[in-house]
């Protein structure tokens, strides 16, 4: 397995020069319209543009991921979240457009290339078997073995780990199956199982959605915590308030274009929504001629 | 929050019995049901056929009876759990069984072909028909259901065209009919019961102490040495009622465990180990479990979906060759009967899911020894022919009862 590079606890300062960089000339590389921060990026989408048949779904979409950040990805239904994401996952292939990984060039053709270079997604429905416990979950399709036999000590014990790294308390055992948990448990154990893969980026879809109160409160502590351990993490949500709570950055698609790329802190609940529905907000967005043009 | 449900406390917490049992209890009660059906129907079915037969149920020419009987049951139930396992089903094992042994039949007799080349040509066959309901299904995409009862017609022509109408092809081989109708020696009976409970027994000690000095999840030690004590009686208890005489005269001396019973054992300890200890066998889990997750962990779905069939098929040749072994000949109508319908049987009633993603190789023999004491008392009984058919029939839908009540009772608990 590759070098692993999460710094364990605390968040890396600005200027920490994270495990996985490159040489100096790679890290001196500016990101397009980079913030401040100045680490070389996990992954950089240049000028992407998908189609399915005559919809145009993606128009040259520009993607920065840096580590250690939460960037939230926001936008309507149809604004192209799910195709933007399914392009990194490998699942749907780009029409155009560059992905860089870790400042080299990388073409993506599908699942497997993905989760080679340490991407993983967590999908919406989770992907978890119930009739599995948790370890056997966590390792699925990836199990360690002795020779041909399970080595059910070794994935029990980096089982733990992972969920202790990640301070996840909840669970009673990490041999409970996977059917006594409850939403919550359920997505915090997917959420595990994407960082036990030494994963540089986790693409977290509507981790969220289907939660209480407190179970969001759980999962909104692992996304931070997933951060700060060195991960890269998009969320994809429309729950502003979990967005302004974890996010780093923020970017918003409109109609498959890319509305803004900002810092949280730099934008107001109000002005994200406004990305959101018109595409533009004050200053911010697109030019009133290009949002309005897909109307 | 409490301690106890947080902090993987359950892991860490020293189990003692008392715990356990009380664990065991709530998982009971969650629908995690075990082999306890199976245990309990087994011991009130003993019961109530010594009650109604005193003198012959529980003969040791009897009990010796019941092993071979639930042998092709077992050994069919065994490959079928590979498939229910994944919420498949394969109608047509049945019948399978029954072109395999009219194969291996036809070889010995019209080609005189020694034992292992007709033996290994059934298993092929097998292979095949597995491969072409396999590819049938995971490929094409046929449900599993239709495509297994077209061959289960299909196939009966087949049995019918090799055979020829109205008739049997006797078996006749010294090594063929030994495997049902002749025994171990006694001292090979022996070695094989304790050979069998010492290997477990190293191995459920060896895992606790190993989980115990790595401070991961283990259960209390009483618990192991009480389960593996249970289970080394049962064997030794097993050997002991075989290894009596029960010839019906005294002229001669029949005793030992059938030859049958060493196949089902190893048959059982390769299946068991695939099943809990390899990665094919957790990805059959999980593919049972929850098959879109297994796809998006990178397992291939379709090529297990084809293996399970043609394991399931592979083992129906076993079970046609045992019982052409035990009525020395295979008849047109061999496997088109009764057998599917048992050995689904002995796969629900040892606690096997009909909705995949949960059973064990021991259900096989749990739910085969079951099913053929039930079919063996009902023999000493006398009953009618209806009347075996209703409460076979009847039973087979009580256990599936039980499978989708204790699923349903797990789904409620669990979330």
């Amino acid at each position: 397995m590759a070098d692993h590079g999460p710094v364990d606890g605390g968040i890396p300062a600005d200027d920490d020069i994270p495990a996985e960089s490159g040489t100096p000339a790679e890290r001196g590389t500016p990101g397009g319209g980079t913030p401040p921060g100045g680490e070389t990026p996990v992954l950089r989408i240049t000028g992407l543009n998908k189609s399915f048949g005559a919809v145009h779904v993606l128009h040259d979409v520009d993607f920065t991921l840096r580590p250690g950040q939460v960037t939230a990805l926001v936008g309507d239904n149809g604004a192209g979240k799910s195709t933007l994401i399914k392009c990194i996952a490998g699942i749907h292939p780009i029409d155009s457009g560059t992905i860089e990984f870790e400042g080299r060039q990388v073409s993506i053709s599908g699942p497997r290339d993905a989760a080679a270079l340490g991407i993983e997604v967590v999908y919406q429905d989770l992907a978890l078997a119930d009739n599995l416990d948790i370890v056997q979950n966590m390792f699925l399709g990836r199990e360690r073995t002795k020779g041909v036999v399970l080595d059910e000590d070794s994935m029990e014990q980096a089982a733990r780990e992972t969920l202790a790294r990640l301070s996840v308390r909840t669970v009673k055992s990490v041999r409970q199956q996977v059917a006594s948990l409850s939403g919550g448990q359920r997505q915090t154990v997917a959420i595990a199982k994407a960082a036990l893969w030494e994963s540089k980026v986790v693409i977290l879809d509507e981790p969220t959605a289907a939660l209480g109160v407190a179970q969001t409160r759980q999962v909104l502590d692992l996304v931070r915590r997933l951060a700060d351990t060195g991960h890269s993490v998009v969320l994809i949500s429309h729950n502003m308030n979990d967005v302004f709570e974890v996010a780093d950055r923020i970017t918003a698609l409109y109609l498959g274009r890319v509305a803004a790329d900002v810092a949280r802190a730099e934008v107001t609940h109000g002005q994200v929504v406004e990305l959101i529905t018109a595409g533009r907000s004050g200053e911010l967005g697109l030019a009133p001629v290009t949002a309005a043009e897909n109307l | 929050m409490k301690l106890a449900d947080s902090d993987f406390a359950a892991d860490r917490r020293a189990h003692d019995v008392g715990s356990a049992v009380r664990d065991y209890l709530t998982r009971l009660r969650g629908g995690e049901l075990g082999a306890l059906p199976a245990l309990l129907g087994m011991g009130g079915l003993i019961l109530l056929f010594w009650i109604l037969r005193p003198e012959t149920f529980l003969s040791s020419q009897n009990i010796a009876n019941l092993f071979t009987q639930a042998l092709p049951v077992t050994i069919l139930a065994m490959g079928l759990i590979f498939v229910l396992l994944l919420g498949e089903i394969d109608l047509s094992a049945g019948v399978t069984g029954g072109v395999c042994a009219a194969v291996m039949a036809k070889l010995m007799v019209d080609a005189e072909q020694p034992w292992y080349v007709a033996v290994l040509a059934a298993l092929a066959t097998g292979l095949v028909i597995g491969g072409a309901i396999g590819w049938l299904v995971s490929v094409i995409r046929i449900p599993s259901f239709v495509v297994t009862l077209a061959l289960f017609l299909g196939l009966q022509g087949v049995t019918l065209r090799l055979i020829g109408e109205g008739g049997t092809v006797p078996v006749r081989d010294d090594v063929v009919v030994a495997l049902a109708n002749k025994n171990m020696p006694i001292w090979a009976g022996w070695l094989l019961a304790v050979v069998c409970t010492a290997g477990y027994a190293a191995v459920q000690l060896g895992r606790w102490r190993r989980q115990h000095q790595r401070n991961l999840a283990a259960r209390p030690i009483q618990l192991v040495v009480g389960q593996v004590a249970v289970v080394g009686a049962a064997l030794l208890f097993g050997t002991f009622l075989l290894s009596r005489d029960r010839a019906p005269s005294p002229l001669i001396t029949v005793a030992g465990v059938p030859w049958g019973v060493l196949l089902v054992a190893v048959l059982f300890i390769i299946a068991s180990f695939v099943l809990s200890r390899t990665p094919y066998g957790r990805h059959l889990y999980a593919v049972g479990g929850n098959a879109e997750a297994a796809r998006r962990a990178g397992i291939n779905v379709t090529r297990l979906r084809m293996s399970v069939f043609m394991i399931a098929s592979t083992l129906a040749a076993v079970s046609g060759i045992v019982a052409a072994s035990r009525l020395n000949s295979v008849a047109t109508a061999s496997g088109g009967g009764n057998e599917l319908l048992f050995a689904v049987g002995a796969a629900v009633i040892g606690g096997t899911s009909l909705f995949g993603g949960k059973g064990k190789a021991r259900d096989a023999i749990l739910g085969g020894l079951v099913v053929s004491i039930i079919a063996n008392g009902l023999g000493l009984l006398g009953a009618k022919a209806y009347l075996n058919m209703l409460i076979t029939g009847g039973v087979l839908l009580l256990a599936a009862s039980i499978d989708a009540l204790a699923r349903r009772q797990r789904s409620a608990s669990g979330r």
